[in-house]
């Protein structure tokens, strides 16, 4: 057999790994652009969730600084992996308030006993409406809200250690 | 303690294989000649380590321990035992796990059993294997790692995924990784054998019950899968042509070819190269099928955690195991010697003729299933599926099934065209015969189907010509082996073309107490009844199928379930099996006006689809004890043998 047909094998590998990989690095429809972004949030108030934190209501949000708005559940195991990196941001300075998702107070208790609690305020929505209507698909998820309320990013899924840079980031822009 | 005892076990495993490689290729080079004699016992403890990691995976989900992350995010203290223990391979790490424990005890077994190779070529082998393997280890260590722990324990798991609560997931990923893997093997031998240069007849026999064995677990897995989509996914389909399902036929297709090949090269020296590359093509399809499945990167009905990265890993091993090893086929295989030359009208005539039709069917399965990524990657999104599949397949599948007919008759080295003649007259009779038949009284079927079901039955008659004229207590297993495989791949075909050619189905809206017919049933829906499962609730349809015109009546039961963590709604068809077919029940939604929706099938021969892939399997099985019992048989003079041949060119 002459050299350059053994040679064929490997060529048509290269061909197929340029495909899967130029498919791997450009997950062009991956990402999900919230319809939210740039509007205002969705007015709401909800009770307080747990007895040491206050009520929040949309209102909170119209203070002039920008915050975070945290979608959690104590029943969300990926939560209890992006705690240490919600207190992170707290302790970088952001202003980080809850929305407990279909949950018990003591349950919530619990929760941020365990795994610190990072909020300022936490509301309890127990019928989801508020996840519904500001466009939030699953928990946990995370809204970055300008000081007039008006939602500037959606994180959607847990934050990890590198993600925590770019939502300070994202705060800052948000000024 | 147990998850870092296992973390440490699988880190002590990748270190010994690092060792395994370092010191393979040390001796190799001829600078550590002193290294060689650890690289058994090496391999050895590196196989046990692995499994002990595994077996201490399998020990967190048992006692559900939260604070391990993949079973907190995997598994729920209310589960049923068989699925916390299956659960252990239902998600990624656990499946990669299971996948490195089986390469390390492969790689144990070789080094226990394996005695006929060249010594030069049994290291190369070895640190082959233990190269493939470092590369999971550090895709398990850095990037999946299963012994991962939480900040602080989960109150509750979250559940496994509920089409996976099935008896058939205990079975079906652990089988078709004994397969991928088995080909790893096979894989490790070819390159160790072209390292070395030493392909010939020795080589051949110590790598075939590796690919045989590689086979039988590929046809076990690819049947209890296919059947398990059947009746879990509630869609009367069996084959669906998706990426995760091809991503399993593909190495089977190389399997099937190396199996015939390495047959040729044992038995008559030939065909070296050719099996070397198949060889590779196998256990590259075995990877492309894991990277695609793992990847994410096309869209599948199989739910698995998608994550780019991990993607990107198995992505880099991919290009440094097929890369490497084509560039190092490219360049050693012109120093192979060319083996025998053979008469093409003759079995390894045939067994030629069949590895070209399989890899061209292995081609266009995998331009079928890379397809959508092409074209994604011009702009436009397809699809492609079953009217691609099916013709072009069948293509190169129906002149698979003549040379199938004839290749077990005809005889090594050359044969007569009149002698393959008589002996084909009978199964062409019969060919002919039900293709009248099936005109005169089968209605107006599909082509494919029609031609489908005549050659399977000639196909049925040709497979068992090479018994007769034997002596059949004195037949070798082999044979047996080879005549129970081909009838299967026969009674498969029927199955599968009844199904499609006789398919009924029906789909109403039924009150409590209507009667609808479907094939020769006459069923009443008696009543629709609450039920509750260990995880889980369902509403049961109770209904009588009774056959057309006779008394004999059964009760089938069809659920719609909801699971609880995760919640979940299932359909569980309910089965009635028949020698002549399956009738297939199942229980769908309520109508606004408090009639539900039924859809019922009936299914002419179908499980003749799974008995046949369990004679495929039953078939290799015989081969590989027949081959075996032969090979110790022969050992001492295979030592001989390759101690004086320089088999290298």
């Amino acid at each position: 057999m002459t050299s350059w047909k053994l040679w064929l094998p490997f060529a048509l590998f290269l061909a197929f790994f340029g495909l899967v990989a130029s498919g791997l690095l450009s997950p062009s429809d991956q990402t999900i652009e919230s319809k939210m972004i740039g509007k205002p949030l969705p007015a709401f108030d909800l009770p307080p969730a747990v007895t040491d934190r206050p009520a929040l209501s949309a209102a909170d949000f119209a203070t002039g600084e920008p915050k975070l708005l945290n979608i959690f559940a104590s029943w969300c195991v990926p939560c209890i992996a992006e705690a240490p990196h919600l207190q992170a941001l707290a302790d970088a300075g952001a202003t980080i308030n809850g929305v407990a998702i279909r949950d018990k107070p003591e349950d919530i208790a619990a929760f941020l006993a365990r795994n610190g609690n990072p909020y300022t305020k936490i509301g309890a929505d127990n019928l989801s409406s508020v996840q519904l209507e500001i466009g939030s698909s699953g928990v946990p998820e995370t809204f970055v809200v300008d000081g007039k309320g008006v939602i500037t990013y959606q994180h959607i899924g847990d934050i990890r250690a590198s993600d925590v840079p770019l939502l300070l980031e994202k705060l800052e822009e948000a000024q | 303690m147990i998850a870092e005892a296992g973390l440490a076990c699988l880190w002590l495993a990748a270190a010994l294989s690092l060792l395994q490689l370092l010191a393979g290729g040390f001796s190799l080079a001829g600078k550590g000649a002193q290294l060689a004699p650890v690289i058994r016992p090496v391999a050895i403890l590196q196989g046990l380590l692995v499994t002990a990691a595994f077996v201490l995976l399998i020990w967190l989900f048992l006692r559900t321990d939260l604070s391990v992350k993949l079973v907190a995010m995997n598994s729920h203290s209310a589960k049923p035992f068989l699925y916390k223990f299956a659960g252990t391979w239902g998600n990624h790490e656990g499946s990669m796990l299971l996948w490195v424990t089986i390469m390390g005890l492969s790689g144990s077994c070789i080094a226990l059993l394996e005695k006929r190779l060249r010594s030069d070529t049994m290291i190369a082998t070895l640190a082959a294997q233990a190269f493939v393997s470092i590369g999971f280890y550090a895709f398990l260590l850095f990037s999946s790692n299963p012994f991962e722990r939480l900040p602080s324990p989960a109150p509750e798991g979250q559940g496994l995924n509920p089409l996976l609560q099935d008896p058939g997931l205990a079975f079906h990923p652990p089988t078709l990784y004994i397969g991928y893997v088995g080909l790893s093997v096979a894989f490790s031998f070819a390159v160790g054998a072209l390292i070395t240069r030493n392909v010939g007849p020795v080589f051949a026999r110590a790598m075939r019950p590796w690919v045989l064995g590689a086979w039988i677990f590929l046809t076990l897995g690819i049947t209890a899968g296919s059947y398990w989509a059947y009746y879990e996914l509630g869609w009367g389909g069996w084959w669906f042509w998706d990426p995760v399902e091809n991503a399993s036929l593909m190495p089977w297709l190389a399997a099937t070819a190396l199996l015939h090949s390495v047959s040729v090269l044992a038995t008559r020296g030939a065909l070296r190269t050719w099996t070397i590359m198949l060889a590779v093509v196998a256990f590259s399809m075995s990877m492309v099928g894991t990277f695609l499945v793992r990847s994410g990167i096309l869209t599948s009905v199989h739910a698995f955690a998608v994550d780019p990265e991990r993607g990107s890993f198995i992505l880099a091993l991919l290009a440094i195991y097929i890369g490497g090893s084509l560039v190092l086929f490219a360049v050693r295989a012109s120093t192979v010697r060319e083996g025998t030359k053979f008469n093409y009208f003759s079995r390894e005539g045939a067994l030629v003729m069949n590895n070209v039709l399989l890899t061209a069917i292995l081609g266009i399965v995998l331009i079928g299933t890379l397809y959508p990524l092409l074209t994604e990657a011009m702009g436009t999104k397809v699809s492609v599926g079953p009217p691609y599949f099916n013709p072009v397949g069948a293509i190169f599948a129906l002149p698979m099934l003549l040379v199938m007919a004839a290749g077990p008759i005809l005889r090594w080295r050359g044969d007569s065209g009149r002698r393959l003649v008589n002996l084909l007259a009978l199964p062409a009779l019969a060919t002919a015969v039900t293709l009248l038949l099936v005109i005169i009284f089968g209605g107006s079927i599909g082509i494919l189907p029609l031609l489908g079901l005549v050659l399977a039955v000639g196909l049925a008659i040709a497979s068992v010509i090479p018994l007769f004229g034997r002596n059949l207590l004195r037949t070798p297993l082999s044979i047996w082996g080879m005549v129970i495989a081909h009838l299967g791949i026969a009674v498969a075909l029927f199955g599968m073309a009844s199904e499609s050619a006789f398919n009924q189905e029906v789909l109403v809206a039924s009150n409590v107490g209507d009667t609808h017919e479907v094939g020769p049933y006459t069923l009443t829906l008696n009543a629709i009844d609450p039920v509750a499962g260990p995880n889980w609730t369902a509403l049961e349809a109770n209904i009588t199928a009774q056959v057309t015109g006779s008394n004999a009546s059964e009760i089938i039961t069809p659920q719609s379930r909801n699971f609880t963590s995760p919640t979940m709604q299932t359909s569980e068809a309910a089965l009635l099996t028949r020698w002549n077919g399956q009738l297939y029940a199942v229980l769908g939604e309520e109508n606004d006006d408090g009639r539900w929706q039924l859809r019922l099938w009936w299914k002419p021969f179908v499980p003749f689809i799974w008995y046949g892939g369990l004679l495929i399997g039953l078939g290799g099985l015989l081969a590989l004890i027949g081959r075996t019992a032969r090979d110790i048989k022969r050992r001492r003079y295979d030592m001989q043998d390759s101690d004086m041949q320089g088999e290298a060119a």
